[in-house]
């Protein structure tokens, strides 16, 4: 199997002596929408810094495609784009020139750079800001624009370093679409985010990472099938019993008419929903009270520390 | 990178750099038009014409080539460490970072930059200084290698500067305490032939005298140091300068974590 990124060993210590990575081990594959999660401060920043050459590895191997980064880190970077936390443009430059520098970087001529930033723009949004300086755009155009930046090269591997951090919904979700769009297409994509559902709606597989070591790192599907318990919440049509009670199941009532089921792994939703319904409670709707990634999340980084 | 890539790499570092100076050219050009009058007028015109001869030639005359490295050596050196300190400080030298780009492209990236403003700048201020004194030049030869290598030279040390720089403060720290004393101490305004024995010899160790007096070579054909020492001792420096850049580039020192 063909890996996007391998890593083995990686460790950082920093110069006052933080120990970032303590020799983590990671492995995407090609084609993959992959999650990196992590607490601030878990070293996911870290991770991202050696793989794109900003911050000095201390130790261990990291291969974008197959190549090594210590033997050839040129050929490495143009399978890269890089998509930071903090903006990292000047801010002074206008939409267009920003793309074109960035293109230029990679020994892309102008006249292809040009067209790329025609289809780019257009994807994301951001055809009428070609020629506004950067600083007049908005904070979720200013990502867009990251994005763009990113894949100015074309990219087999994006990494997005919390994309949607103080993205508006409606923003965050046609930013979900073009991703979506461009990993059916064929890159790669690697993401951190503190928005769980964002990870469980995209990714297929994760990894968590806490205090420089990779806790888990696994499918979602087998993570989430790893949770054995889920609260859920359940609205009734009417006016719920002071004492409501259902055999095998754990209940608790919030007002008239909500009530919490907290359902143990194996036990079966549609037999609560009967023996409500013998009661003469209708359910009409139904929900998680917590998202089900952000249950787990909290619970391995628990049995972390 | 292919050698074409690295082309495009340079061309495009090139016209960014070019056109960060020319747009706010009264803030990057046009001072040293301003400055440099004021110094012809006064130095030169006013006292000057007091002072008599300097080198074998009118005061006005020997401060001329002086002025006009000044002019040089301020501004090669003023774009890049402004330049380069700039896109550290909002990060976007990362945009270069994670690209393939080499650290020989974007060294010369940078330094085209400082070089081609110090060249500008040197045109503006000989047409000026053309407006008070008729120059008449006795090396070309001399003199476009004289201003080459200098403005490589203090466009190399701007980057250095701009390396080590935290703050904005800390990029006027060395044209304010080091730049501007070696500059006046360098024979712009004397000779060093006025100097006693022991401060020539120590005016010797200025990069600047150098710089300054092979440039006056070309223009009026004196000089108080030999020409081929002058050369040997700029190229000695312009090569430590890069060699010491492309080390920190390499290294990644206060670039990298």
């Amino acid at each position: 199997m063909s890996y996007a990124l391998e890593i083995e060993g990686l460790e950082k210590v920093y110069a006052n002596g933080l120990q970032a990575l303590k020799g983590i081990d990671l492995r995407v594959a090609q084609g993959d929408f992959f999650a990196l999660l992590g607490p601030n401060g878990a070293g996911k920043s870290t991770t991202i810094g050696v793989i794109c050459s900003l911050v000095n590895k201390t130790a261990g191997t990291v291969r974008v495609n197959g190549v090594n980064i210590d033997e050839d880190f040129p050929r490495a970077k143009r399978h890269l784009g890089v998509v930071p936390q903090e903006f990292n443009f000047n801010v002074f430059e206008s939409v267009e020139d920003i793309l074109i520098h960035q293109a230029g970087y990679y020994g892309i001529p102008l006249k292809t750079a040009l067209e790329r930033i025609d289809t780019y723009l257009a994807k994301l949004g951001l055809s009428e800001k070609r020629k506004t300086r950067a600083r007049m755009l908005s904070g979720g155009m200013k990502r867009r624009l990251m994005i763009a930046r990113a894949l100015i090269h074309e990219p087999s591997v994006l990494i997005l370093d919390e994309p949607t951090a103080g993205v508006d919904i409606e923003m965050r979700r046609s930013m979900y679409d073009f991703l979506r769009e461009i990993n059916v297409a064929g890159t790669t994509i690697i993401l951190t985010t503190h928005y769980l559902e964002e990870a469980e709606s995209l990714c297929r597989n994760i990894a968590i990472i806490n205090h420089g070591e990779i806790v888990t790192n696994t499918s979602i599907k087998n993570l989430l099938r790893e949770l054995h318990r889920e609260t859920f919440i359940l609205d009734s049509r009417q006016a719920l019993p002071h004492a409501l009670a259902v055999d095998g199941f754990e209940l608790t009532r919030i007002d008239d008419y909500c009530l919490e089921a907290h359902i143990e792994q194996g036990q079966d939703l549609a037999e609560l929903m009967s023996q409500l319904h013998g009661q003469g409670i209708s359910i009409i709707s139904m929900r998680n009270r917590e998202n089900r990634l952000e249950q787990m999340f909290v619970s391995l980084l628990e049995q972390a520390s | 990178m292919t050698p074409y890539e690295q082309w495009v790499a340079l061309l495009t570092l090139m016209r960014k750099e070019i056109r960060r100076y020319t747009r706010i050219w009264s803030q990057t050009l046009l001072p040293s038009a301003i400055t440099m009058s004021m110094y012809f007028l006064i130095f030169g015109s006013l006292i000057g014409s007091r002072i008599g001869e300097m080198g074998g030639v009118s005061y006005m005359e020997f401060v001329v080539p002086g002025l006009i490295m000044m002019a040089i050596v301020t501004n090669s050196y003023a774009n890049v460490v402004s330049s380069f300190f700039g896109s550290k400080f909002n990060n976007s030298i990362e945009e270069l970072l994670v690209s393939p780009t080499p650290n020989h492209i974007i060294l010369l990236g940078f330094v085209s930059g400082g070089v081609s403003r110090g060249m500008l700048v040197a045109v503006i201020v000989t047409i000026v200084a053309s407006l008070f004194v008729e120059l008449n030049i006795h090396s070309y030869a001399v003199v476009v290698a004289v201003v080459a290598l200098t403005s490589i030279l203090f466009s190399l040390c701007g980057l250095i500067n701009a390396v080590f720089a935290n703050t904005f403060d800390d990029i006027n720290i060395v044209p304010t305490f080091v730049l501007t004393p070696l500059t006046y101490l360098g024979g712009v305004f004397y000779s060093l032939e006025l100097l006693p024995d022991f401060w020539a010899m120590v005016s010797r160790a200025n990069p600047l005298v150098y710089v300054v007096n092979a440039f006056r070579f070309g223009v009026l054909g004196v000089s108080d140091v030999s020409v081929g020492f002058a050369f040997a001792m700029i190229g000695a420096f312009t090569l430590v300068a890069y060699l010491y850049a492309a080390h920190l580039l390499r290294t990644g020192r206060r670039l990298r974590t």
